[in-house]
């Protein structure tokens, strides 16, 4: 695919995306967007490294979660500004993401050992920030109102909605980038063969670090994003499973190893979300009840997610569904 | 230095069984080897030895000069020594290009460089017509073919053929014969792990035999076949004795 086809529609589907507030002001649906567009760029973190290294983690929280707590802290504890603590808790998420890597790849982890652990580091990180008084315990981090863009506040939802767009089109635009790349043909050469990738060259240990580090990085950007959001974060919100089970359900139903796919999913997940209430009234957890039919159905009948299915019967969206796994 | 590749006196063991036992040989460059031997010889294992898969449980492996014994298999495949596997390892879900892309990505940085690489090698074995078909669409021909083409565009010195020939028909099999020999004509040292005696004679200058892990003979295919170890190995003991009575 030329350089033009290849990112084209990205930047089509961003301009468009980007028109949404002059469409509307409904404070209900900005705010709904940008929520989705949290869990999408988790969604996209996860997808580097599930969908195109196949390394499935249950416990993308711990990358949320020290996203945000570093976040927060930065500018609470150190006085940092909000745009420096916002970059600091992306590096630093992407060096938990290379430490977690390397404890789990380096002894060999894979399939369903590598995503247990992943979710046994995110419930330790949970319990040691829920217990720890450095932390601020249960009671969570409550960042102070100072609605100025230079502290990465914003009066209006409109703005918050376009810096969150603009973090996926980043996301997005590195994920094509990463598929025209050498890392990523490793990265699916990996997923695909591990020991066929090993008798070609790769350095499979190395290839998979490199996944998990910036896979990492961007599920802390949300992370760090979401307590900018909401100026709020405690344990549950941060290193709770919730957040792993979004970071990977968005990927698998809009399209595993797709650039699209994430955010499609992730805006699949929430108007389900928003169906189901519709649907149920707000009945507790009928909307998880709803996501699992959801998911079980999607890989019972659709490998691929919605992108799948999408370039199955119509074959006709190439740019977003050309590289869609059968 | 005259030898590319120097196997001395290596030993592999798995737990009680001695899969390749004290066996000391080494390879000039340029030219094909067969290493041949009845099954469970240790062929299979002795290319794990040399590609990095295993690693020995007693003795060195030296790959121009350097001791290579400790290196994993991407780093020995980045100073030259590329193998196929006899049960084939594509990557199933990808292309045809997109597999041999992987391989040319080795001394290709660049995407466009290491794919302008991968159309290269795929015209000249053949794959042309199937470039953008996923691997698991491919004959047993085809897959063979690809577990080569993907070898070959890591650009090696030494490339080990673990029976490629095996399951293909004849008239395949003599498709793929040429390619073999404008490998070798490329300046490739060759060790090939093949049944087909056929291919073996025609293909060879130098034929090594292992039997139970042991290497037994080394020597022409002419001599290699009529060595009465080689003639035991196969056909049971008191066989060479045997076949000389019937013959006088």
């Amino acid at each position: 695919m030329s350089a033009p086809r290849a990112f084209a529609p990205i930047l089509m589907i961003l301009a468009l995306g980007a028109a949404l507030p002059f469409v509307t002001s409904s404070n209900i649906i900005l705010n709904g967007m940008v929520t989705t567009l949290i869990v999408a760029l988790a969604g996209y973190g996860w997808n580097l490294l599930g969908g195109y290294g196949g390394q499935f983690s249950f416990g993308h929280a711990a990358f949320f979660g020290t996203g945000a707590y570093a976040c927060a802290l930065l500018q609470q504890r150190c006085g940092v500004n909000a745009w420096v603590a916002f970059a600091s808790a992306i590096t630093i998420g992407g060096g938990v993401g290379f430490i977690i890597g390397y404890l789990s790849f380096r002894s060999g982890l894979r399939g369903s050992y590598f995503a247990l652990v992943t979710l046994a580091f995110a419930e330790v990180f949970r319990i040691v920030v829920n217990a720890s008084s450095f932390f601020n315990g249960a009671a969570g981090v409550l960042l102070e109102l100072d609605a100025r863009p230079g502290n990465f506040q914003f009066a209006s939802r409109a703005a918050y909605y376009e810096v969150a767009l603009g973090l996926v089109g980043v996301a997005l635009l590195s994920t094509r980038a990463l598929e025209r790349s050498r890392l990523g043909a490793y990265l699916v050469a990996v997923r695909e063969n591990e020991n066929a990738a090993k008798a070609l060259g790769v350095d499979t240990l190395k290839t998979k670090l490199q996944a998990i580090s910036l896979s990492a990085a961007f599920t802390a950007a949300a992370g760090a994003f979401y307590v900018q959001y909401f100026l709020f974060i405690n344990p549950e919100l941060g290193f709770g499973a919730s957040i792993s089970i979004e970071a990977l359900l968005a990927p698998i139903i809009g399209g595993l190893g797709t650039a699209f796919g994430p955010l499609v999913g992730a805006v699949a997940l929430h108007e389900l979300g928003e169906l189901t209430q519709w649907l149920l009234g707000s009945l507790p957890g009928a909307d998880m009840a709803l996501f699992g039919v959801f998911l079980v159905l999607i890989i019972a009948f659709a490998r691929g997610g919605i992108l799948g299915l999408l370039s199955r019967l119509g074959r006709g969206v190439h740019g977003m569904a050309g590289e869609v796994m059968p | 230095m005259t030898t590319i590749l120097e196997i001395d006196t290596v030993t592999k063991r798995f737990g009680g069984l001695t899969a390749v036992d004290n066996v000391s040989l080494s390879i000039e460059p340029g030219g094909i080897v067969g290493l041949i031997g009845p099954n469970g010889a240790g062929k299979t294992t002795l290319f794990s030895l040399i590609s990095g898969f295993e690693r020995p449980s007693l003795g060195r492996i030296i790959f121009r000069g350097d001791d290579i014994s400790d290196l994993a298999p991407d780093r020995r495949a980045a100073l030259g020594i590329a193998r196929t596997f006899q049960i084939v390892q594509p990557f199933a879900r990808l292309s045809v290009a997109e597999n041999i892309t992987v391989g040319a990505h080795l001394r290709h940085r660049s995407r466009a460089e290491a794919i302008a690489k991968a159309r290269e090698i795929s015209a000249r074995l053949g794959l042309c017509a199937m470039i953008d078909k996923p691997a698991s669409s491919l004959t047993v021909a085809g897959r063979k073919r690809l577990e080569l083409a993907r070898a070959l565009a890591t650009e090696p010195v030494l490339l080990l053929l673990d029976e490629v020939l095996a399951g293909l028909n004849p008239s395949e099999m003599r498709d793929i014969l040429p390619v073999i020999r404008t490998i070798r004509e490329g300046g490739v040292t060759v060790i090939m792990v093949e049944h087909v005696m056929q291919a073996v004679m025609n293909l060879c200058e130098r034929v090594i035999v292992l039997n139970q892990g042991r290497l037994i003979a080394d020597g022409s295919p002419r001599e290699v076949t009529r060595d009465r170890r080689v003639v035991e190995a196969y056909l049971g003991q008191g066989a060479a004795a045997r076949l000389e009575a019937e013959h006088a």
